[in-house]
């Protein structure tokens, strides 16, 4: 399999890029953000996301998705990301559905997610930094769990149908074994959320849970055994960022490509000189790189799907993150200050791809967490 | 099953059977380096039978055509042949610049009777070639050569000297851009080719920071050359020397690739600094110093992958492979910084025989030059800034 996109994925990236660019411009982040818009998101533009079967993506097609795999889900990421789209396409449509391939859950939640009107959370997170340990305790209680504890950076936590829960069932925080995940449905009694608004004007909660009851359906995959449905969450996660944050340090750099050759100073546009031009090549370098990290990253998702070794893919979702971090970390900064002052503005587009950048850079682990997962698969 | 399903199986029984066990260890010096060549020794029997096996079946240049010594392999099938000897590790078989830079460059503009008098010898490794393009006075300006090649009947008369020729001084034949003309500056460059042993013609190797003398000053007085030995047209040697540099610059991008498996880096830090109790680098800057490069080095792993893919399939932009170079010779320069720091004084030492003659700060020494060599990273960064990213002209 050529490492680059073949000629119908190509067509689904035309697709989808003429789709999100008039649907969801970078105007329409602006406009919920000055609207002060509570859900973080409109329902309006995910309902045309379901219309236009991107939110099946991953779901198989006997559960009434297109079957298709993380490239063709993260040619779509990468257009929300270039057009700072707010939805929960990552979040719902690539990692819940990761979580929940396979299981019975998937046939209570798959035809909501299909049709748009079930939206999904991850509670994975119970540190302001990613991390492995679980410490949110899950006790048996009947025939079910009681759930205590809290979590923090769930994005769309206090607007989701269907949260996604990371608990522990045995051992302690640390520990690689005692993990169950568990699918706990809006509205549960003793679950509480503050939504915060982000740098980025996306909103994510953090979640209480005191003594929150569920039944034993609740469990995705088998108790104690939790980490294998979470990897797979974390995997698609990661790999989904990386294309969506690919996306909005493409968008940031034509912005700024466009800038060099438009504007001008000492009676000649800035980008004639060579100071600006080895940075922009050099950006250029940093980014083509990346691309090809995230985009081997999916293929091997997408094959180990068929062949079943996930873990091999794993080592190269690290670098898709950490790679994809770095260089769109570079692509933000490198926007702001070759624009100048024009840069600082709130009025000016690019300070929203920083903000952006910020958040996915952070998401399922920076840049320096799968640098050393990446050192740690290595042995050293 | 698919065919190439079956190519692989039947490649991977072949390589298992005909691929020797030392030609699988990794390459520690420069010796165990083949090169081939008229004065070609090999450094013990297996390294040889491994070239003649491989060229044998085509597979030194699997992707050139059967009747050129080549393996006639689509870029799929070849895909799975380097798989597949990664996947034993083994060695290349014969590393020559008349594979990665000549024979490309001969395939698309050299005649018929230049392709078979020239493409086999080098399939087989029997003829090693230098390449002789840089001058005292054009470096990154490349096309301000001086060398002169004056028309004398059926022949050239050529007169001029080239510098950092390498391996001019073991080299059998050049390739070699001469002037031929001084109306224009790219218009009136040519592209010859000749013996070595050409009467007018002597090398001097230059003494390098690294102790080595990879490179030669090399010297023209009156050297007669065919005019049938001249490649494309009078005056256009300018489009096969840019075409052979785009092949070059992809050659020398190879050397920032993440080694698979074994690596010296991570090795040669764990054997001086080692592990903690956690199994960690027990230093642990230089640890995420390593971590940090290896993430760049396996996504650059990945960025060859595509774009030997896209260049196969006629999608690369044309000067992609300055990104390449730029980019993989950076890396390769980190990693040699990081292994000199992994290594601590016992890397410092030049002569001992524990570092096997100063081995490894030698090579940190000579990848100095892998910005600098086939274009400079700024001349680079400046191709791809004009012509992928169309900033305008300074």
């Amino acid at each position: 399999m050529p490492l680059f996109l073949n000629d119908e994925q190509t067509m689904l990236r035309d697709t989808a890029r003429d789709f999100v660019a008039d649907a969801a411009p970078v105007s329409h982040l602006r406009s919920l953000r000055d609207a002060d818009d509570p859900t973080g998101f409109s329902r309006d533009l995910w309902k045309q996301f379901a219309e236009m079967g991107f939110i099946g993506i991953l779901i198989p097609d006997d559960q009434g998705g297109l079957g298709l795999g993380h490239v063709e889900a993260g040619v779509v990421l990468e257009e929300i990301g270039r057009n700072l789209s707010p939805s929960p396409f990552l979040t719902t449509a690539v990692a819940a559905v990761e979580a929940l391939r396979g299981t019975p859950h998937a046939e209570r939640w798959f035809p909501g997610i299909v049709e748009g009107s079930t939206v999904a959370a991850l509670a994975i997170d119970e540190r302001a930094k990613h991390g492995d340990g679980v410490g949110l305790r899950a006790e048996r209680s009947g025939n079910g769990f009681r759930l205590s504890g809290a979590k923090q950076f769930v994005t769309h936590g206090h607007v989701a149908d269907l949260l996604i829960v990371a608990a522990r069932t045995a051992g302690s925080d640390a520990d690689e074994q005692g993990v169950t995940l568990f699918a706990v449905e809006k509205g549960a009694a003793g679950l509480s959320a503050s939504p915060e608004r982000l740098t980025d004007s996306s909103i994510a909660a953090r979640l209480q849970f005191e003594g929150v009851e569920v039944t034993a359906d609740a469990v995705i995959g088998e108790v104690d055994a939790g980490r294998d449905p979470l990897n797979r969450l974390l995997r698609a996660g990661r790999t989904g960022a990386s294309a969506e944050m690919l996306g909005v340090g493409a968008g940031a750099m034509d912005m700024t490509m466009g800038y060099l050759k438009e504007r001008k100073q000492f009676g000649t546009v800035i980008g004639s000189y060579q100071a600006l031009q080895h940075r922009a090549a050099h950006l250029y370098s940093e980014m083509e790189v990346a691309r090809a990290a995230v985009l081997k990253a999916q293929q091997m998702l997408d094959a180990a799907k068929n062949d079943g070794a996930d873990e091999n893919a794993d080592h190269a979702v690290s670098v898709a993150k950490a790679m994809s971090g770095a260089a769109t970390t570079l692509s933000v900064q490198e926007g702001i200050q070759m624009h100048g002052g024009i840069g600082m503005t709130d009025e000016y587009d690019i300070g929203f791809y920083m903000k952006r950048q910020r958040v996915l850079a952070e998401m399922f682990g920076d840049a320096n967490y799968h640098a050393d997962r990446i050192a740690r698969m290595a042995g050293y | 099953m698919t065919d190439l399903d079956t190519f692989r199986l039947e490649t991977r029984a072949w390589l298992e059977e005909n691929c020797p066990p030392s030609m699988r260890e990794p390459v520690r010096s420069d010796e165990d380096v083949c090169w081939g060549g008229r004065n070609y020794r090999p450094a013990n029997p297996e390294q040889k039978q491994w070239l003649d096996r491989m060229a044998t079946r085509g597979w030194t240049v699997p992707d050139w055509p059967k009747e050129y010594g080549g393996g006639g392999l689509s870029p799929e099938e070849t895909k799975v042949l380097r798989s597949e000897m990664a996947r034993i590790r083994a060695r290349n078989p014969l590393n020559s610049f008349g594979i990665s830079m000549l024979g490309p460059a001969l395939l698309k503009y050299g005649t018929e009777e230049q392709k078979l008098e020239h493409l086999p010898p080098i399939a087989r490794g029997e003829i090693r070639w230098c390449q002789g393009y840089s001058e005292p006075n054009a470096g990154s300006d490349l096309a301000a050569l001086a060398t002169s090649a004056e028309s004398d009947g059926d022949d050239y008369i050529v007169n001029g000297q080239k510098v950092w020729t390498s391996y001019a001084d073991k080299a059998d034949w050049i390739f070699c851009l001469v002037r031929t003309s001084k109306e224009s500056k790219q218009g009136g460059i040519s592209f010859l080719l000749f013996d070595m042993k050409t009467p007018g013609v002597s090398t001097k190797p230059i003494l390098l920071i690294s102790g080595y003398s990879p490179f030669c000053e090399t010297f023209f007085d009156n050297v007669r050359v065919p005019k049938r030995n001249r490649v494309h047209e009078e005056n256009r040697g300018w489009d096969v020397a840019k075409y052979l540099l785009g092949h070059e610059r992809e050659m020398i991008s190879g050397m920032g690739l993440a080694s698979s498996g074994r690596n010296p880096l991570i090795e040669g830090a764990i054997a001086t600094v080692g592990l903690d109790h956690d199994g960690r680098l027990a230093d642990p800057l230089l640890r995420a110093q390593i971590a940090q490069f290896e993430v760049r080095a396996h996504a650059f792993g990945a960025m060859s992958e595509r774009f030997i893919d896209e260049l196969k399939h006629g999608r690369a932009h044309p000067a992609q492979p300055s990104m390449m170079k730029y980019y993989g010779t950076e890396l390769n320069k980190q990693r040699h910084e990081l292994m000199m720091a992994a290594g601590g004084s016992d890397a410092l030492e030049w002569e001992s025989e524990r570092s096997n003659g100063g081995a490894p700060a030698r090579a940190w020494l000579r990848t100095k030059a892998n910005s600098i060599e086939g274009g400079t990273s700024e001349v680079q960064l400046n191709i791809v800034a004009k012509r992928i990213l169309e900033l305008p002209g300074a």
